[in-house]
């Protein structure tokens, strides 16, 4: 695997995917645990965020705890109906992710609204908008959300 | 932790919460920014960011690998037909393992979909994909009923995460 990472940038994403320090100089203190430079880190940080080896930095937000609702939901579209579908469905501003996979179950994207409440009723209104079912799969349980990924 | 203490969010949070969602600004003091975005002090955005990181508000604060320009080019969404009492069992197997990124239980939509576990599966190519599920597969032994890899072919659509807005 080549990657465009050297050693510095390795230990700067395998230590911190979590307990990023929260002070008035939070990257001064994970420099010097680094024993780099403060700006050393911040360039280094958006340099992989400018060539999207980051996703972001920053706090990530537990989304259900925040009030809003939130489901993976999934659809089965004819190929031939495809294109309409999506523009349809991507029309919906509560359609947060959307992808296409391999499969019969071919179309998934993740539905975020205000309130738990709306779901529902969003789901309905994309059924009714392309003539086809919506199947809800929303998190029952949660076993782990990645922490551990080493470069 | 209890849940009138999740649920506890007043404006200022909100604003926060808003302030920082694309991240957290690469600037010496980043506190001070958000502070000023929010009409807030220092001091007291820090305390916010500190008690929602307490109460699982905030999951984490760092770095969000993207795992497909780091060269794992094969991500597979994995699901799993699990009986109902060895889901949690099954779940907690499969999370810890070190290229799982996500596993969750989710409902059954029978008879067309039967599977009841999802992990996203990630390895540098296909390959490599298919053989950690079948890794998995091994581990599980009689209590997977059967099992799927779904590979995304396109994104169709990608925003940020919508948010109450704040008041």
């Amino acid at each position: 695997m080549s990657l465009d990472l050297d050693a510095i940038d390795r230990a700067i994403l395998n230590t911190y995917q979590g307990g990023f320090p929260i002070c008035e100089h939070p990257y001064q203190v994970a420099a010097e645990q680094l024993g780099i430079t403060e700006t050393d880190l911040i360039n280094r940080l958006q340099g992989m965020l400018d060539k999207k080896q980051l996703s972001r930095f920053g706090p990530m937000y537990h989304a259900e705890r925040l009030g809003g609702g939130l489901s993976l939901c999934a659809m089965r579209i004819p190929e031939t109906d495809f294109d309409r579908v999506n523009d349809q469905v991507n029309a919906f501003p509560e359609v947060a992710h959307n992808y296409a996979r391999d499969h019969a179950f071919n179309m998934w994207f993740v539905l975020a609204t205000e309130t738990p409440d709306r779901i529902d009723t969003v789901l309905q209104e994309i059924e009714q908008t392309t003539g086809y079912r919506v199947y809800n799969m929303p998190k029952k349980q949660e076993f782990f959300i990645g922490l551990k990924f080493e470069v | 932790m209890n849940e009138s203490e999740i649920t506890t969010l007043d404006d200022l949070d909100r604003k926060i919460i808003v302030a920082t969602q694309s991240g957290l600004p690469l600037v010496s003091e980043p506190y001070a920014v958000i502070a000023k975005e929010v009409e807030s002090s220092t001091d007291e955005v820090i305390k916010r960011v500190k008690r929602m990181l307490e109460s699982g508000i905030i999951r984490r604060i760092g770095a969000v690998p993207n795992h497909y320009t780091l060269g794992f080019k094969g991500n597979g969404m994995t699901v799993w037909d699990i009986p109902d009492n060895k889901v949690r069992q099954c779940g907690e197997m499969i999370g810890a393992l070190d290229f799982v990124s996500h596993a969750y239980e989710r409902p059954r939509h029978q008879p067309e979909w039967n599977y009841n576990l999802f992990a996203m599966v990630h390895g540098k190519d296909r390959t490599e994909v298919e053989k950690k599920v079948k890794l998995i597969a091994d581990m599980l032994g009689d209590n997977n009923r059967g099992h799927e890899i779904l590979y995304s072919s396109r994104i169709l659509k990608k925003t940020g995460l919508r948010l109450a807005s704040a008041k």
